[in-house]
């Protein structure tokens, strides 16, 4: 691990205007996935701001009936809190198919939305990668492709956005609040948010650099049947290979969104008035447009087979 | 007591001389990298085992390192250092984490709970006499890491928080086997000693956790 100096921010703002105003400062919270890229200097920041100190961990109403998630809300706590156990299910769900309890408890709302891609080539310095070092190339295409990405890739990278939470947030479509160092506030729908990878990987949000992700909100409840649906290559703390989020109504109606297959929780809303017809129909829209490999094409009959399981499920 | 000193400092040493590898082999590695920044120390206290504890540290150091290396607390085990296998796994503040995963200077005030604050050689946390009576290692080296997680997984049941295999998510979490080895999946044992974990951890939770809990 590189040397780094260490400051503890006492406000949004000021923690916003650290980060802006130096390249090699970085913001750390739960610090489980940016400590990690640290110590394999894959991460190697001079600077780093602590943001724990800012108040940000609290779950509170909004004024049209949702919920406002403090940036710095535990994955732990969040999954366990009770209006989001009975009202966002899908969002309690996705949290707890997600890493290991120890995990849970450090790693923080805005962090998980921050995390890196888990693309075995981003982790193995030795092998160039576009999002290490933006033009490099990318090792993983035409490598080891099984638990990559088949929607929205490019020619510069076909890595998966790993997190579980997100894909949750997308189906509720909930909204990032952010602060910038001028203190000007913005909500940032999560359709919005993560990035396809385009010609340039290494930017993955819409956030510009310094911008501090305060909240996220969710919109008053939907109802619906709740679900998340993980196939991953062990029972219990592993990335997904597909995963579905899924709120269906009484109706046969509802949202689906996917995790594990592209660069960003994939989400077509248009698809989903086929829905009532059943998993073979929504995934048509659905996964339209996807490029496979050899060994990553069971992707697309795996997240089929898992929307089906999620509607029959739903149908009681 | 010297002994241990002594070996200690060996592996400090040992230590030292391959992070000063490290440090050549970057700027070849780097090119014309700018002359990167030295180390930065800081003070940090935290509480230990009820024992309050003041240091200066390299902010590089994790809160592991803190504990093994600096405390000579060396009960919680180094495995993977990437929060992958739980060997590492100490309860701050009431809650599990992965002490490899975490600044030192991150924990300003933090009570920290290891191994070793959990029970001694002559009183044996109820956990730790449930280990040795059911087997619950080979080894032994994932094991303190197992008992600070187990005795975390018992409070968080207690508390209510739910686990990826709880049926109901509005209904009260009750105790189970699947509950058990879900919530333990961030704890890896290499000899497999899994059957005989979950017989030790069963047996304490059957009692007061069970009774208190239905």
């Amino acid at each position: 691990m590189r040397a780094f100096t260490y400051e503890r921010a006492k406000s949004p703002r000021e923690a916003a205007a650290a980060v802006a105003a130096d390249p090699t400062a970085r913001f750390i919270a739960g610090g489980t996935n940016l400590l990690d890229l640290m110590k394999l200097e894959i991460e190697t920041p001079a600077r780093l701001v602590d943001v724990n100190d800012l108040k940000l961990d609290e779950i509170t109403p909004t004024k049209d009936g949702g919920l406002r998630i403090g940036a710095l809300v535990r994955n732990t706590d969040l999954a366990a809190d009770k209006r989001v156990r009975k009202d966002y299910g899908v969002l309690s769900r996705a949290l707890l198919a997600g890493a290991s309890g120890q995990l849970r408890n450090k790693a923080t709302t805005a962090g998980n939305l921050l995390q890196r891609t888990r693309c075995p080539y981003f982790y193995d310095t030795n092998m160039p990668c576009n999002k290490r070092t933006p033009g490099a190339g990318c090792a993983a295409i035409g490598g080891f492709t099984r638990s990559l990405a088949v929607l929205g890739a490019s020619e510069a990278c076909i890595a998966t956005h790993p997190s579980d939470m997100a894909v949750a947030l997308r189906v509720l479509d909930a909204a990032v609040e952010t602060v910038t160092p001028d203190g000007t506030e913005r909500s940032i729908p999560i359709a919005e948010f993560h990035r396809l990878p385009g010609q340039t990987p290494h930017v993955e949000t819409a956030l510009a650099r310094g911008e501090l992700i305060t909240a996220v909100t969710l919109p008053k409840p939907i109802g619906g049947v709740h679900a998340y649906r993980k196939v991953r290559d062990r029972a219990s703390y592993a990335f997904a290979l597909v995963s579905v989020a899924s709120v269906i109504h009484k109706d046969g109606g509802g949202r689906i969104a996917l995790g594990g297959v592209a660069h960003k929780p994939w989400r077509v809303e248009a698809a989903e008035s086929s829905l009532p017809r059943g998993a073979k129909a929504v995934s048509e829209g659905l996964l339209a447009g996807a490029r496979t490999t050899t060994q990553n094409a069971f992707k697309l009959t795996l997240a089929e087979r898992a929307i089906g399981a999620a509607v029959t499920e739903a149908r009681g | 007591m010297a002994i241990l000193e002594d070996l200690q400092l060996s592996r400090r040493e040992v230590m030292a001389t391959g992070a000063a590898v490290g440090v050549a082999a970057a700027p070849g590695a780097a090119g014309a990298a700018p002359v990167e920044p030295g180390p930065s120390l800081m003070k940090v206290s935290f509480t230990v085992n009820g024992q309050r504890q003041t240091l200066e540290l390299d902010t590089r150091t994790t809160l592991l390192d803190a504990l093994r290396e600096h405390l000579k607390l060396t009960g919680s085990k180094k495995g993977c250092d990437h929060g992958q296998c739980g060997a590492c796994t100490v309860i701050v503040d009431g809650r599990r984490i992965n002490s490899c995963l975490s600044l030192a200077v991150m924990h300003e005030g933090d009570e920290v709970t290891t191994i070793e604050g959990l029970g001694s050689p002559e009183k044996l946390h109820p956990l730790q006499a449930a280990f040795v009576r059911h087997d619950g290692y080979q080894c032994g080296y994932c094991t303190p890491g197992q008992i600070c997680s187990a005795k975390a997984v018992l409070d968080e049941i207690k508390a209510g928080v739910p686990s990826h295999v709880t049926a109901d998510l509005n209904a009260k979490v009750q105790f189970s086997e699947d509950e058990l080895r879900e919530r333990m999946s961030g704890n890896i044992c290499r000899c497999g000693a899994y059957s005989n974990i979950v017989a030790a951890v069963a047996e304490v939770a059957g009692g007061p956790i069970l009774g208190k809990g239905a």
